[in-house]
């Protein structure tokens, strides 16, 4: 399933444009960066509440085509811009991570 | 109390330690702490060159525990400091650094030489958690300050909400962002106000040392005096 098939199924916020083509293979949910940076995989969703910049850092180098803010979370300015020139997709839920992570695994499965 | 140097992968290029000691000196401060993430490998040098202009510098480093919450660690001695490297580095999870996303993680020395680069990217957090490196650090007769605690990032009130009961501290850090006689961040979470505070520049880029700093009162520097002044609090000036 692609990132803009799996916005409109959700009906997510996209704040930046980017990778919505990109094949989705799953989705890692956690708020420790240094977590996602040993456990995530490429082509995963990213599902968090951080709003700051090191996100983007760790969505690019990880291969992650989106990052999911939870709770209509607000990235920082400085998230957000550098989302744009490092091409990640920022993605925004009003669900909780549970409600969220619930409604993209049947989605996903 | 709070400077990254080149060693941390955010600090500057020109973070060395003779830029950082100029600087200081220049903006009139007596003691500076140098806190490199997850590495002391730059503070004794720093310390020399300090020693040698009148800069009094405490070594240290912010640790990030295994909760990521930042925590400012300093030991008494050089002895202490290589054998305090040993245990963090005994806590690693290694991550390649990627020198393009994160920077440059440079080992120096006083003529701006570099002498390593470390591989593994310090700003990641230890296995380690903030109440095991506490008593680590009080056993090694270090002090331990939480950093930036109201900040909404790596921050005891980010990470973990509150202090851990058992938890002890010699001050808590108030980042730069609370300007002195407005601290909201107290008004809002009052649980965190029972605490000696101080306040540092966490310096990245040379023209943000002393951009503000903390007044703490003691008869002459030493390691000890500046741990009880620390825990003094009456004296403690923001």
């Amino acid at each position: 399933m692609t990132v803009s098939e799996i916005i409109e199924k959700l009906n997510l916020q996209c704040l930046n444009e980017a990778n919505l083509d990109a094949e989705v293979t799953g989705a890692y949910a956690s708020d420790l960066l240094s977590d996602v940076m040993g456990n995530a995989r490429s082509g995963q969703l990213w599902i968090t509440m951080q709003t700051h910049k090191n996100v983007t850092a760790i969505a690019s180098l990880k291969d992650l085509p989106a990052v999911v803010l939870v709770r209509d979370g607000v990235p920082d300015e400085d998230m957000l811009k550098h989302a744009k020139a490092e091409d990640i997709c920022i993605l925004v839920s009003q669900d909780a991570t549970y409600e969220l992570c619930g409604k993209l695994y049947e989605i996903l499965k | 109390m709070h400077i990254h140097s080149v060693l941390s992968p955010c600090g500057d290029i020109e973070m060395s330690p003779c830029a950082i000691v100029a600087r200081a000196k220049e903006r009139g401060m007596d003691i500076i702490g140098l806190t490199d993430h997850n590495s002391t490998r730059n503070a004794d040098v720093t310390r020399r060159v300090g020693e040698q202009v009148g800069l009094h510098v405490l070594m240290g480093a912010e640790v990030t525990t295994k909760e990521e919450v930042h925590c400012l660690c300093f030991m008494p001695t050089t002895e202490k400091l290589i054998e305090f490297q040993a245990f963090l580095d005994s806590r690693v999870v290694f991550y390649p650094n990627d020198v393009d996303r994160f920077g440059y993680q440079l080992v120096v020395d006083e003529e701006e030489n570099v002498l390593d680069q470390v591989p593994h990217l310090l700003i990641n957090a230890l296995d380690l958690p903030i109440l095991e490196l506490q008593q680590k650090v009080y056993a090694m007769g270090g002090i331990f300050i939480p950093a930036h605690i109201d900040r909404p990032s790596y921050s005891l009130s980010s990470q973990l909400g509150f202090v851990p009961d058992k938890l002890k501290v010699h001050a808590m850090e108030l980042s730069w962002h609370c300007k002195a006689g407005g601290y909201k961040f107290l008004d809002d979470c009052p649980w965190f106000s029972d605490f000696n505070f101080i306040q540092s520049s966490d310096a990245h880029f040379i023209e943000d040392i002393a951009k503000i700093h903390s007044v703490l009162e003691m008869p002459y520097f030493s390691f000890e005096n500046f741990k009880n002044a620390l825990r003094q609090g009456e004296q403690v000036i923001l």
